[in-house]
């Protein structure tokens, strides 16, 4: 079954392809499209953005593996990023993961049999001054305790509770 | 904060990323002005000012931008974004905070080298930043300070925010270049540099955030006297990242030469738990370590330089007394180890060995030797990749070895890490 993109995002991405002096440039963005829709790049999403820019899938799935953003598998409803690089490291980010490893009974890179978090360990998130960080689903929490981040684990489980 | 304050001056102003409050804190003023000007006076003014690089490699601003050939059609000037480099967190927090000071910047420096289309690469994990810049980049547009004209003069501007998407070395700007172009961010071999073949083929100019931010008070107050608050030759303030054991972690603009002891006790509030200093990274994970000995040097190019480390992105990142610098320097090894493209065998191999040797030393299970292989390591990696990453990976190395030999060598003598192989917790939490 072929792809098909919300009618927003479709124009999304014409208009993303328009902003750049030859198509395949726009090979970046449309992955970031297509997982927004799809939680992950699968053979179709290759496939689709291989059409839509006319660059052979070889190449795209190519670009697809080089960055650490394009996932082969959708993560959990919850995906936990903590930095564990040296600045958030010297503020006791290991112990974090250990916590957060602990709480949710999986070790980083994996995610909870019932799909709601996803654990991965991540270099500097350009937020040291504000050392440990994590974020989840791409948003930032700062100055984080062992405390703070249990509590935030308990709010995300009653989140992903609510439905 | 001691002295005046530029780039970060909007920080605290409710709204500033809004276009009427930038405006009415004298926003838009300097992009008008270059507009009046010839491109070649902008470039005479950014000269004048003395404005480093601010990404990492010190370069002068203005100096790069006489190096595009100006007769070319089409030209591109590129905002690297991309901030990776462990350490460092300003260029976030400048288009979070101010998106259209870089805005203006990115108008005065297109003008300047005739470019029509300004690319922002931004890193895909800053989501927020994104979205601000985004934001402000159609107001500015609405404005009609973007588009066909700018400010009603004949000049057509188009910016355009690129998302990255995880990959350190796209922030290599030839790895960039091949990033935009909707590649593997695979660096290119130089030359040719940028300002001849960068972007689809075209000169291109590639500068960091805060260099085209600062580009908007260059031609605010004028080169000269923007130089001034710097030193000759390292002109203007910046903005200093500073992390780890102090007091007050965060972002400091202070005029360059600043002594490094004045960021961390000063303004950093000095160590935390009035513990003792025992390391500084003075320029992002890829700086050679600094003693506590070296921490008058002033924060430049050149004062750096003179203790054996590089300015670098001016990420300060500082360790007391209980750190284990074997394990700083292992973790840093590990980053490097993911963040290597693979193109050269040297850097490829190298970090993994860096990797290993490190982990094994740490872990207590270092052998006799082991010091100086990775002395070995680290030297035939330097000079011999197509990207100074693998200089990044080697230059710390070396620096811990300088700087720490016996603390490595103790590991491996006792067989364990006389630190019991972990970061001490910070105040008040339980192991
Ligand atoms: C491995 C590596 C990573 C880099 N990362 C960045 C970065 O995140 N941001 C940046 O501005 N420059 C980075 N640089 C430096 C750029 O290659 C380039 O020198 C810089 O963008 C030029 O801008 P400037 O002259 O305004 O400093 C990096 C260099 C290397 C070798
Ligand atoms: S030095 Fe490393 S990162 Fe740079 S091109 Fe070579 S392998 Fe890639
Ligand atoms: S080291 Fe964790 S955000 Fe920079």
């Amino acid at each position: 079954m072929a792809l098909e993109l919300t009618a927003e995002r479709k124009q999304r991405l014409a208009a993303l392809v328009g902003r750049y002096p030859i198509k395949a440039a726009a090979c970046l963005p449309a992955l970031h499209v297509v997982q927004e829709e799809r939680g992950a790049i699968d053979a179709e999403a290759i496939e689709y953005v291989s059409r839509l820019l006319d660059i052979p899938a070889g190449r795209v799935e190519e670009v697809a593996s080089f960055y650490t953003m394009y996932k082969r598998k959708a993560p959990g409803r919850f995906h936990i990023e903590i930095c564990t690089n040296l600045s958030c490291s010297l503020m006791g980010a290991e112990h974090l993961r250990e916590v957060l490893a602990r709480e949710l009974g999986i070790q980083p890179g994996q995610t909870t049999r019932d799909g709601k978090f996803t654990l991965s360990e991540v270099e500097c998130l350009a937020s040291c001054g504000t050392a440990p960080v994590l974020q989840v689903n791409g948003e930032f929490h700062e100055a984080l305790t062992p405390d703070r981040v249990k509590a935030l684990l308990g709010e995300l489980r009653s989140r992903a509770a609510g439905g | 904060m001691a002295g005046e304050r530029l780039l970060t001056r909007n920080w605290d102003t409710p709204d500033a990323v809004r276009l009427p409050v930038y405006e009415q804190r004298g926003g838009y003023k300097a992009a008008r002005k270059a507009l009046g000007m010839s491109a070649a006076e902008v470039v005479a003014e950014v000269k004048k000012a003395n404005l480093r690089g601010r990404g990492g490699a010190g370069f002068p601003a203005g100096v790069k931008w006489g190096f595009i050939n100006a007769a070319a059609p089409t030209k591109y000037l590129v905002i690297n974004a991309d901030e990776g480099e462990p350490g460092t967190f300003k260029d976030r927090v400048l288009m979070e905070r101010d998106p259209h000071q870089l805005i203006e910047g990115c108008i005065i420096a297109s003008y300047a080298i005739g470019a029509h289309h300004c690319y922002i690469y931004i890193r895909g994990e800053l989501p927020k930043a994104a979205k601000t810049l985004t934001g402000a980049i159609a107001e500015a547009r609405a404005h009609g300070y973007l588009g066909r004209t700018c400010f009603g003069q004949p000049f057509e501007l188009e910016i355009t925010v690129h998302r990255g998407a995880g990959a350190y070395i796209c922030g290599e700007e030839t790895a960039l270049l091949e990033s935009l172009e909707g590649k593997r961010g695979e660096p290119r071999l130089k030359p040719p540099f940028p300002a001849v073949v960068g972007a689809f083929g075209q000169p291109t100019i590639v500068n960091n955030v805060e260099t085209i931010s600062a580009v908007t008070h260059v031609l605010e107050r004028g080169g000269e006297a923007f130089g001034a608050l710097g030193l000759p030759g390292d002109g203007g303030t910046r903005v200093f990242c500073l992390s780890g054991h102090v007091k007050k972690p965060g972002l400091y603009e202070l005029p360059v030469g600043t002594p490094l002891r004045t960021l961390i006790y000063e303004h950093g509030g000095g160590i935390r738990e009035d513990r003792a200093l025992k390391a500084v990274i003075p320029g992002g994970s890829s700086t050679p370590v600094l003693l506590p000995e070296h921490i008058d040097a002033p924060l430049s190019v050149d004062g750096l330089k003179a203790v054996g480390s590089l300015i670098g992105s001016a990420a300060v990142i500082v360790m007391d007394e209980t750190t284990c610098v074997v394990r700083a320097m292992w973790r840093l090894a590990r980053f490097y180890h993911h963040e290597s493209c693979g193109q050269c065998t040297p850097c490829r191999e190298g970090t993994g060995w860096l990797e290993r040797v490190l982990g094994r030393i740490e872990t207590g299970v270092g052998r006799d030797g082991d010091v100086d292989l990775l002395r070995n390591i680290a030297d035939n990696m330097m000079g011999n990749t197509i990207c100074p990453l693998g200089d990044a990976a080697a230059m710390p190395t070396l620096g811990f070895l300088n700087r720490f030999r016996t603390e490595f060598e103790q590991h491996v003598l006792q067989g364990k890490c006389p630190f019991g192989g972990r970061f001490a917790l910070p105040a008040g939490w339980q192991a």
